[in-house]
């Protein structure tokens, strides 16, 4: 039986910041379902003194020198936003009245 | 099969002058050309504008063609006489950044988003004398391993138009193999370039992880995406290789190894080389004239003088499993970039900040996104985090130590690129775990780090190509392709050119 219900994907969908119509939220309770009880397998691998691999360059701490050089002009960066009001970009409005 | 025979002129048997597409040749092939002065970049030009023209609109292997912008290109062409690949065109990808190029990563999210900046790949390949065609499709985000999750249409495989070119690098590989490309970049996070390549019947590697820089990809798992070749040769490989490795200051990732050349390397007999066959790979489901192939391919190596010993990969099984753990948790985070305020697409409305958010994210990511979002922060939010995205860390610690393992008792290891052929348009498309399946061999390499690199083996009776994967231990690029070349050397596939191709 399924453990993603409806009511799961659309707590999951509000902190993705996605929304869902009902027939969607059907549909991918379903096919996470699916993925997720495929993925159950892994519960069956012993790993009690394996590390976690996040990342396989045993690389760490990497650090440069802290010298200035040019960046992208602010005309540049902000004639990418979808809204703008130069020199800003422009947003709905963030603290309410 | 065609093994063993004299090889014709050139690798590829193709008459350069008098004559017919140029942009079927190779790159070596082209540079040798140019430098005799017997083409000019002008002529390259006119022959892949008029290629594009006639097979685009089938093929759809660009998003976009821009002849006048591309044009244009050549006038500010420079670079100095011995720049490795001078005049060469070579396509990309549509996630990795062109300054002032539309990069729109398959997505409406970023439809209209121009870089302000160059990818250091593309930094490397303008600096080589490299010119560059922008917009090769791609699965929206590089979600998929068919390109039928492109915002802005489907490519079709040009040896038969009702199949997947694969995914999701799917549009760069059927641009080399329908000559509508010389060669190309993909990007691989679980095979995004070996699948394509090989549904398409071309040479395609994934580089070590930290071999390429990855500034200005368009990132989808930081700890798994390289960015890598898709050739008509190995040749080409190696020389594309050579030009875009090396260590970058701006990815914290690009690792400090120095450079060798790979040609040369390549060039070095095969013969002493071991290489193992994991018993693991002969799994259900897959396909028996792949199956074929594979051994086909094992007996020209062993022809070779090459050692073919059988090893053990025992986690395997569990990659697929493990890769959607990761690479959707990864992906979930990645893309919580998109929200409608720096760049790309926001909707219109006159809601709350918040409402913008999710409308914009609403309406910009197509399913393939939407789904992967909701299960990468699914995994990852609280109560599940443990059990699954820890739990898939530490399955990937195994799965890079049976590499370790096995890289002590052979050079090399041989298996199949993809379990099937190039499968229908449609036939995976309802069914995401079938389709997550159809990755099963080459998602390993991305999570244990290894580079991977695939080639034509053989062809279906229905005439599709069948690709062979060939994995070696990190930063080991060189003894990839040193095998690769000594197997094309002795065979044919990679001379075979598809129904539709502008030859």
């Amino acid at each position: 039986m399924g453990v993603v219900t409806p009511e799961i994907v659309k707590q999951v969908a509000f902190l993705a910041r996605l929304r869902l119509e009902g027939h969607e939220l059907a549909t991918f309770a379903t096919q996470l379902d699916d993925i997720l009880q495929y993925v159950q397998q892994l519960q069956s691998v012993p790993t009690d003194q394996v590390e976690p691999t996040s990342h396989v360059l045993p690389l760490a701490n990497i650090l440069r020198k802290d010298q200035p050089s040019p960046s992208l002009s602010q005309d540049a960066v902000v004639a990418l936003a979808p809204a703008q009001q130069r020199p800003f970009i422009a947003v709905p409005k963030v603290i309410e009245q | 099969m065609p093994s063993g025979s004299p090889r014709p002129t050139g690798s590829h048997g193709r008459q350069p002058v008098g004559r017919g597409s140029l942009v079927a040749l190779t790159i070596h092939e082209l540079r040798g050309l140019l430098e005799a002065k017997q083409v000019s970049v002008e002529e390259i030009m006119q022959d892949l504008l008029a290629a594009l023209e006639r097979l685009n609109p089938q093929l759809h292997a660009y998003i976009a063609v821009d002849a006048a912008r591309l044009r244009a290109q050549l006038k500010g062409q420079s670079g100095a006489p011995a720049s490795p690949l001078l005049g060469i065109p070579i396509t990309i990808k549509d996630n990795i950044c062109v300054a002032g190029e539309e990069t729109a990563c398959g997505s409406k999210m970023l439809a209209g988003f121009r870089p302000p900046y160059d990818a250091t790949v593309i930094e490397r390949l303008r600096r080589a004398g490299a010119w560059l065609i922008p917009r090769a499709n791609m699965d929206e985000f590089a979600f998929g391993s068919s390109t039928e999750n492109s915002a802005f249409g489907v490519t079709r495989n040009p040896w038969a138009v009702d199949r997947v070119p694969g995914g999701s690098s799917g549009g760069s590989a059927c641009a080399v193999a329908a000559d509508l490309a010389v060669a190309a970049l993909g990007s691989d996070t679980g095979g995004s370039i070996r699948q394509p390549a090989a549904f398409c019947g071309v040479v395609g590697l994934k580089p070590t992880y930290g071999r390429v820089s990855r500034y200005g990809l368009v990132a989808f798992a930081s700890s798994l995406d390289q960015i890598g070749p898709i050739t008509k040769d190995v040749t080409d490989c190696a020389l594309v290789l050579s030009v875009i490795a090396g260590h970058d200051a701006r990815d914290s990732t690009s690792a400090p190894v120095g450079v060798p050349d790979y040609v040369s390397a390549m060039r070095t007999p095969a013969k002493g080389l071991r290489i193992g066959i994991p018993k693991e790979y002969v799994v259900e489901g897959i396909d028996p004239e792949v199956r074929s192939a594979i051994d086909q391919a094992i007996a020209v190596c062993e022809r070779l003088g090459v050692a073919c010993t059988r090893v053990s990969l025992p986690r395997t099984s569990y990659a697929v499993a493990t890769y959607y753990v990761i690479a959707t948790a990864e992906a979930s985070s990645n893309l919580a970039r998109y929200d409608g305020v720096q760049y790309g697409f926001r909707a219109s409305g006159n809601g709350s900040l918040m409402d913008m958010y999710v409308n914009t994210r609403t309406e910009g990511f197509g399913a393939e996104p939407k789904r992967r979002i909701l299960l990468g922060t699914y995994v990852l939010s609280q109560g599940y985090y443990d059990a699954y995205y820890l739990k898939a860390l530490k399955v990937r610690t195994l799965i890079k130590q049976d590499f370790d393992e096995a890289f002590g008792q052979c050079d090399v290891i041989l298996t199949p690129t993809a379990p099937t052929p190039a499968f229908r348009i449609g036939e995976k498309l309802h069914d995401p775990l079938q389709m997550y399946l159809s990755d099963i061999f080459t998602i390993s390499a991305n999570l244990a780090g290894v580079p991977a690199l695939s080639l034509p083996c053989g062809f279906s009776k229905q005439g599709l190509p069948i690709g062979m994967q060939l994995l070696a231990a990190p930063f080991k690029e060189d003894v990839l392709l040193r095998a690769a070349y000594a197997y094309e050397q002795a065979t044919e596939w990679h001379t075979r050119r598809p129904p539709l191709s502008a030859t």
